[in-house]
């Protein structure tokens, strides 16, 4: 009789957990999130799995940076587009000839002053030719972008 | 006026963790975390229509690395494995003349890279790779020996000094389609 007056008030007094603090903790996650990550700017439609490099820098200041992907497309779009390494500028493929155009829109989207430390990103796979790369080089030279950075992930690799 | 206050109902925040869940989400699929790394490098500006004549460089300044279409790396005429490019690339640049056929200063020595437009670009990649770790690791070593710390750990001033030491100097050439690709 004792214990079962033990558990009995024992089950009736359980304090419900209070949840008001969950909203403080799901915004501190929140607020966690925003800074550390960066909005992704595109649709991928070419597969690119950067190279290895030991001796990489961090790209600084993102908003100046301009991305130029190189790669075989995704699967989805191989039967419209081949497997050819293509090119892709903001949202859809681009021939090498479109992208002075494109420097050119990106460097007008942005104060005349940071025009100078704009870089631009070339991100390629891996099995891809430098015959692409070297064009798209040349007419980054054309538009006067100088500043390259060629993508690659951190690590070693096998001789 | 106090006994109005006490009077207002208090709004309920129940549904607040609900609304920084869907905040939260949004967030986690919109946005990337991922760090954006890589080898930087500066393009020459577009030759002009009437250039001076670019002053002559001797040719045992030039350290000629050329990649082919099979990716296979000829070095100062020499058939070389990858593994080896920055151990000769490091001693061609830190020649100081001891070698006669080889650099007269870190200053004045230049690697001139040519790839084949069949080149894999993963190749290319860990050549400039190769060639950039070279030069890395001679301005470290002037780092430790002239300021006792590692280049990275230098401030402005004493890496721009390091950098006059070791100026990295890797000149592209056009590339030749040998191999016959597009």
């Amino acid at each position: 009789m004792v214990m079962s007056k033990f558990s009995k008030n024992g089950k009736k007094g359980m304090p419900a957990i209070s949840t008001a603090s969950l909203p403080d903790i799901v915004f501190m996650l929140l607020f966690f999130f925003m800074v550390t990550t960066v909005m992704r700017e595109t649709t991928l439609f070419v597969n690119v799995v950067t190279p290895k490099a030991t001796e990489i820098k961090k790209l600084e200041k993102k908003s100046l940076v301009s991305y130029i992907y190189i790669g075989p497309p995704i699967k989805r779009m191989q039967a419209s587009f081949g497997t050819a390494a293509r090119i892709q500028l903001n949202d859809s493929f681009a021939s090498v000839d479109e992208i002075q155009e494109f420097i050119a829109s990106e460097q007008e989207a942005r104060d005349e002053k940071e025009i100078p430390y704009m870089t631009t990103s070339i991100k390629a796979d891996e099995s891809v030719k430098m015959g692409i790369i070297t064009d798209v080089k040349q007419e980054l030279r054309k538009a006067n972008s100088l500043k390259i950075n060629y993508s690659t992930r951190k690590g070693d690799w096998d001789y | 006026m106090a006994s109005k206050r006490r009077g207002l109902p208090e709004i309920n925040a129940g549904s607040m963790a609900d609304i920084a869940f869907l905040l939260l989400i949004f967030f986690l699929v919109t946005t990337t975390m991922d760090q954006d790394t890589g080898i930087s490098r500066k393009l020459p500006p577009m030759p002009e229509e009437e250039q001076e004549k670019p002053p002559e460089i001797k040719a045992k300044n030039i350290y000629v690395v050329l990649i082919n279409s099979k990716n296979e790396l000829l070095v100062e005429g020499e058939w070389t494995q990858i593994s080896e490019l920055k151990d000769g690339a490091k001693k061609f640049i830190n020649n100081n003349g001891v070698d006669p056929s080889s650099s007269d200063s870190p200053q004045k020595a230049i690697i001139s890279l040519q790839n084949d437009r069949g080149t894999k670009y993963m190749t290319y990649i860990q050549v400039q790779n190769e060639l950039a770790a070279a030069y890395n690791e001679l301005r470290n070593e002037a780092a430790l020996s002239k300021f006792g710390e590692r280049y990275a750990d230098l401030n402005k001033k004493e890496k721009k000094e390091i950098r006059k030491l070791y100026p990295q100097k890797i000149s592209e050439a056009e590339p030749k389609n040998i191999g016959g690709n597009e």
